[in-house]
C-alpha cells in the first residue's frame, strides 16, 4: 500500500506541476486585468504543437523549445491587444464570453494547422526509468517537477524582487496611479499576457513527452489550472502553485485508490467541498463590502 | 416611548474596538441624529441595527408592535419588522429604473408569489397596478415624479439621495435610517433634504441619521448623539450638544 | 404603463411568427428540424438569463440539468416502462429536490467561485453518466427511447415535434415575461442590483437566488425529457461542459436581461452552426471570431445592443415624440 502511495504521489505532482504552471498563467493574467482566461489552456497546446512541428522540422530540442516559447508568448500578447483591450470595461460575463472566443478560435487554427491528429516528443534525457524504492519514475517526470519549480522560482522571484515586476502588481492594484507613477500599463499587460503565455507553453512542452497532444489537449488543462487557481484562492500565484499540487495529487490518489474513471469528478466535488467550507478559495483574500 | 433600546453593545474588529458599551434610547416620532468624527463608529452602529452585523455584547430592542430583538434578526426580518434605511455608499439598483427601484421598496407592502406571477393571476394584475401607485406616491412625496421612467444609471447624484429615501419610504417603515443622506449635495440641495427630512418626521416617521454637515444637524434634530471612538460623549438636544465643552474639544473645534 | 396588450406585443408577434412560419415554409429542414432545436435552446436561454440576465449569478454547469432531465426520462421509460409524461414529471421533480439541495451552497459563493461551483458540478454530473454503465449505458448512450404521444396522437414527426416545443417554448416566454413585471420579478432584479438593498427592502436574498436557480433548472430538465423522446436516442455528448458554456453564450450573445435577448441569441446560435457547415475545417475559426468580434464591438450583446442604437435613432430624430418613444 505504501509504495503504491508513493507511485501515486509521484503521477499526483508530475500532473500538478502542469496544473500549477495553468494556474499560475491565470492568477497572473487575472491579476494583471481581471480577466478570467478561459482560453489558457490553449497556451499550453499551443506551446506543445509548436515545439512538435519544430523539433520534426530537424530543429535541436532547446531551441525547438525556445521557439515554441516564442510563438505562444507572441499568441497570448496577440490575445490581449486585439480582444482584451479593446473590450475594457465590459462585464465579467463578457470578458469570459471573449476568452472563450478566443478558446475556440486558437483551437479552429490549431485544427488548420495541424488536424486531427495526435504528436509525441521525445523525452528530453531518455526512458529509462528510475527507481525509488518500488516505485518507478521516468526521467521526465523529474524535467517536470524540476523545470516548474525553477519557473516558480524565477516567477515569484520577479514579481517580488525585481522593479519590473513591482510594476506590474502596481497595474493590477491601480492602474491610474501606476500611470501617473510613469508605468507604462499596456507594456505591463502586454509583458503579463506574454509571461503567462510562456509558463503555459512551458507545461505543455514539459509534458508533451508523457501525454500525447492535439488540437483539444488545451480544453481540460485549462478547466484544471482554473480549478488549481480558485481552489488556491483566485489572484494568489501561490495558492494557483498549491492549489495546481494538491489538485495533481488529489486526482492521483482518486484514480489510484478508488476509480480512475471517477477521478475527476472526485477532484471537483473536493474542490466543491472545500469552496463551501472557504469560499474564497483555500488562501484567498475574504474580500468585505463595505456598505 | 422609545422606539428603540440600545444597551451596552459592542463591536470589535480583529482587536479594534469599533463600538464599545454604547447604550442609548431614541423616542419616537423625532429626528434623532449621531454624528461623531470618521471611524466614531456610525455607520458599523446602522450596521448592527438593521442586521449587517451581529453585535459581540448587548442589546437592540425595537418596540413597534411587538418587541423586536435586532441584534438577533436577519436583515430582511429587521425590515419587516417596520425599518427602512438609505445607504452611505448608493445601493441603487442601477439595472432598473426610478419608479421600479421604489416598486421593489413596496415589497413588504404587497404578496405576490413566484407561481402566482408566472400565471399572471387577477390578483397579480391588481396588485401591479397598486404597488406601480404607491411607487408613485412615495416619488411625489420626494419630489421625483418627473423621473419615474427614467433608468437609475442616468440620474445625477442629488436625485439619487433622494430616491433611495423614495425607495425606502415606498415600505412604509416606523422608522428610517438615513446615512449621510446630504453628502455629497450643494447648498440648495441641502435645503431641500432639510425640508424632506422635516416632513419624512410630520408624517410619523421616526428618523434616525447620521450626518457630518453641521448646519443640517442642527436645524432639522430633535435629539443628537454624539459618538467618539465608539463611544458616548454626549446626548441632548442641538443646544446642550453645541454648548458641550468636551463635545466642542473632540469634535467641533471650538467655533460653531 | 403595465397594459397588456403593451406589455406583451412582442410576444404575441413571436407566437404567431412561431406557429406560422412551417405554413409559409412547408418540408423545410431549417424550419421544421432546426427550428425545433432551436425552440428546445430557447427553452433552456429564457430560463439560464432569469439566473444569469436578470439575478446576476452564473451557471457553467446548466447542462447537467439538461441531462438529468432526459436521461430520466430514458432509463425511468426504457428500463422502467414508466408513462412518458409520468417520466418526465419525475425528472423535473428530481431536478427540483437536487437544484434545491446544491442552489443553498453554491449561491452563496461569488463571482468566479460560483462558476467554479457550477462548472465543477456540470462535469461530475457528466461523468456519472458516462461511467455508470449500467444505469445509462455509459458514452455509447440509450437508444430506443419510446415515443411521447397526447391523448393518442404520437408525436412522431418532424412537424408535430416543431409544434409541441414550439408550445412549450413560448409558454416558457410568456412564464419569463410575466415574472420579470411582478413581485419575484423585482425582487430577482434587486438581488442583481445590490444585495444589501434587497435584504433591506425585506427580500430573502438567498431564497430569490435559489428559487430562480431551480427554476432554470425545472425548464431545462423539461427540454431535456423532450429532446430524449425527439431523438430517441440521448448520450453523454450532448450534456457536457461545452453544451453548458453553449448556452451561457447564448444568453450573453443575446443580451442579458432581456428575454427577448435570450430568444434571440438561442436562434442564432442554433442556425449559426449550420451555416457555418459551408466553410468545412474553417468552421471552428470562424466561430471562434465571431464570438470574439460581437462580444468586443457589442458587449451588451447583440438583440440589446442593436435595439438601444435603433431606439437611440428615434429618440434623436422626433424630439416631439420623445415622451412616447421613453415610455417604450
Amino acid at each position: 500500500m505504501l509504495d503504491q502511495l508513493l507511485q501515486f504521489f509521484i503521477t499526483g505532482i508530475t500532473v500538478g506541476s502542469v496544473y500549477a504552471l495553468v494556474g499560475l498563467g491565470f492568477a497572473i493574467i487575472y491579476n494583471a486585468s481581471d480577466v478570467v482566461n478561459f482560453s489558457q489552456g490553449e497556451f499550453v497546446m499551443i506551446g506543445a504543437m509548436s515545439a512538435v512541428t519544430l523539433s520534426t522540422m530537424g530543429t535541436p530540442l532547446i531551441l525547438a523549445m525556445f521557439g515554441a516559447v516564442i510563438v505562444t508568448m507572441l499568441v497570448g500578447m496577440s490575445l490581449y491587444k486585439f480582444a482584451i483591450k479593446p473590450a475594457a470595461g465590459a462585464s465579467v460575463v463578457s470578458t469570459i464570453i471573449i476568452t472563450i472566443g478566443a478558446s475556440i478560435f486558437l483551437r479552429g487554427a490549431a485544427l488548420l494547422v495541424w488536424g486531427k491528429d495526435f504528436y509525441g516528443f521525445p523525452a528530453f534525457s531518455g526512458e529509462d526509468p528510475i527507481y525509488l524504492g518500488s516505485a518507478t519514475m521516468l526521467p521526465q517526470n523529474l524535467w517536470v517537477i524540476g523545470v516548474t519549480a525553477v519557473l516558480v522560482i524565477i516567477v515569484l522571484w520577479f514579481f517580488n524582487h525585481t522593479l519590473l515586476g513591482k510594476a506590474v502588481i502596481a497595474c493590477s492594484c491601480n492602474k491610474v496611479a501606476a500611470q501617473l507613477v510613469g508605468i507604462n500599463v499596456t507594456r505591463m499587460l502586454l509583458l503579463s499576457y506574454g509571461l503567462s503565455a510562456m509558463l503555459g507553453a512551458m507545461a505543455g512542452i514539459l509534458v508533451a513527452p508523457i501525454t500525447f497532444t492535439s488540437y483539444d489537449a488545451g480544453i481540460m488543462l485549462g478547466l484544471k489550472g482554473f480549478s488549481a487557481a480558485i481552489l488556491g484562492g483566485m489572484g494568489n500565484p501561490l495558492g494557483a502553485i498549491a492549489g495546481g499540487l494538491l489538485l495533481g495529487i488529489m486526482e492521483s490518489l482518486g484514480a489510484g485508490f478508488i476509480s480512475s474513471g471517477y477521478k475527476d469528478a472526485i477532484a471537483f466535488t473536493i474542490i466543491l467541498l472545500v469552496l463551501f467550507v472557504r469560499p474564497s478559495g483555500l488562501f484567498g483574500k475574504k474580500s468585505q463590502e463595505r456598505v | 416611548m422609545s422606539l428603540i433600546e440600545i444597551k451596552h453593545l459592542e463591536k470589535s474588529f480583529g482587536g479594534v474596538t469599533a463600538i464599545g458599551d454604547l447604550s442609548f434610547q431614541v423616542d419616537k416620532g423625532i429626528v434623532y441624529s449621531v454624528i461623531g468624527p470618521n471611524g466614531a463608529g456610525k455607520t458599523t452602529l446602522f450596521n448592527m441595527l438593521c442586521g449587517f452585523y451581529r453585535p459581540d455584547q448587548g442589546e437592540i430592542m425595537f418596540s413597534s408592535d411587538e418587541n423586536y430583538p435586532l441584534h438577533q434578526m436577519d436583515t430582511d426580518k429587521i425590515a419587516a419588522s417596520g425599518i427602512s434605511r438609505t445607504f452611505q455608499n448608493l445601493q441603487i439598483f442601477f439595472n432598473m429604473t426610478a419608479l421600479e427601484n421604489v416598486m421593489v421598496g413596496c415589497h413588504l407592502q404587497s404578496s405576490c408569489n413566484f407561481i402566482q406571477a408566472m400565471f399572471r393571476t387577477l390578483s397579480v394584475q391588481r396588485e401591479e397596478r397598486q404597488v406601480h401607485q404607491q411607487a408613485l406616491d412615495a416619488l411625489t412625496f420626494c419630489g421625483l415624479q418627473s423621473l419615474a421612467t427614467e433608468t437609475a444609471d442616468s440620474l445625477p447624484y442629488g436625485d439619487l439621495k433622494r430616491l433611495e429615501i423614495a425607495r425606502a419610504l415606498a415600505s412604509k417603515p416606523k422608522m428610517i435610517l438615513l446615512d449621510e443622506p446630504a453628502a455629497g449635495l450643494n447648498d440648495t440641495e441641502t435645503k431641500e433634504m432639510r425640508e424632506l427630512l422635516r416632513r419624512i418626521c410630520d408624517s410619523g416617521v421616526t428618523v434616525l441619521l447620521v450626518e457630518h454637515n453641521m448646519e443640517l444637524v442642527m436645524n432639522v434634530s430633535d435629539q443628537l448623539l454624539v459618538l467618539n471612538f465608539g463611544s458616548l460623549l454626549a446626548q441632548g438636544t442641538p443646544e446642550q450638544i453645541r454648548d458641550n465643552p468636551e463635545v466642542i474639544q473632540a469634535y467641533l473645534g471650538g467655533e460653531l | 404603463m403595465i397594459g397588456g396588450m403593451k406589455r406583451l406585443g412582442g410576444f404575441y408577434g413571436i407566437s404567431v411568427v412561431f406557429l406560422l412560419l412551417p405554413v409559409i415554409f412547408p418540408d423545410n429542414y431549417y424550419i421544421g428540424v432546426v427550428g425545433a432545436f432551436a425552440g428546445l435552446h430557447i427553452i433552456l436561454a429564457v430560463g439560464l438569463n432569469l439566473l444569469i440576465g436578470y439575478c446576476g449569478q452564473i451557471s457553467l454547469g446548466h447542462a447537467a440539468f439538461f441531462g438529468i432531465g432526459a436521461y430520466s426520462s430514458a432509463i425511468l421509460t426504457t428500463r422502467y416502462s414508466l408513462d412518458p409524461w409520468l417520466a418526465m414529471f419525475a425528472g423535473m421533480a428530481l431536478v427540483f429536490v437536487i437544484a434545491n439541495i446544491i442552489a443553498r451552497p453554491v449561491l452563496k459563493l461569488k463571482g468566479h467561485y460560483l462558476a467554479m461551483a457550477t462548472l465543477g458540478f456540470g462535469i461530475i454530473v457528466n461523468i456519472i453518466l458516462v461511467q455508470s454503465q449500467n444505469l445509462t449505458g455509459g458514452p455509447d448512450g440509450m437508444g430506443d427511447i419510446p415515443v411521447l404521444s397526447l391523448f393518442g396522437w404520437t408525436i412522431d414527426t418532424d412537424i408535430r415535434w416543431y409544434y409541441v416545443i414550439a408550445i412549450v417554448a413560448l409558454l416558457t416566454i410568456w412564464f419569463a415575461l410575466n415574472i420579470i413585471q411582478s413581485r419575484p420579478g423585482r425582487a430577482i432584479r434587486a438581488v442583481h442590483g445590490s444585495e444589501f438593498a434587497a435584504q433591506m427592502m425585506g427580500i430573502n436574498t438567498s431564497k430569490t437566488k435559489v428559487n430562480v436557480f431551480v427554476f432554470s433548472a425545472v425548464l431545462a430538465s423539461l427540454a431535456g425529457s423532450l429532446f430524449a423522446h425527439q431523438q430517441s436516442f440521448v448520450s453523454p455528448d450532448s450534456f457536457s461542459f461545452f453544451f453548458s458554456i453553449e448556452l451561457v453564450t447564448m444568453v450573453v450573445l443575446g443580451g442579458m436581461a432581456s428575454t427577448y435577448g435570450a430568444i434571440f441569441g438561442a436562434i442564432l446560435l442554433t442556425y449559426l452552426p449550420e451555416l457555418l457547415v459551408i466553410f468545412e475545417d474553417y468552421e471552428m475559426l470562424i466561430f471562434g471570431g465571431i464570438l470574439m468580434g460581437v462580444m468586443i464591438f457589442m458587449p451588451q450583446g447583440l438583440y440589446v445592443g442593436v435595439s438601444q442604437k435603433v431606439a437611440q435613432f428615434y429618440k434623436n430624430r422626433k424630439p416631439a415624440q420623445k415622451q412616447a418613444v421613453s415610455e417604450a
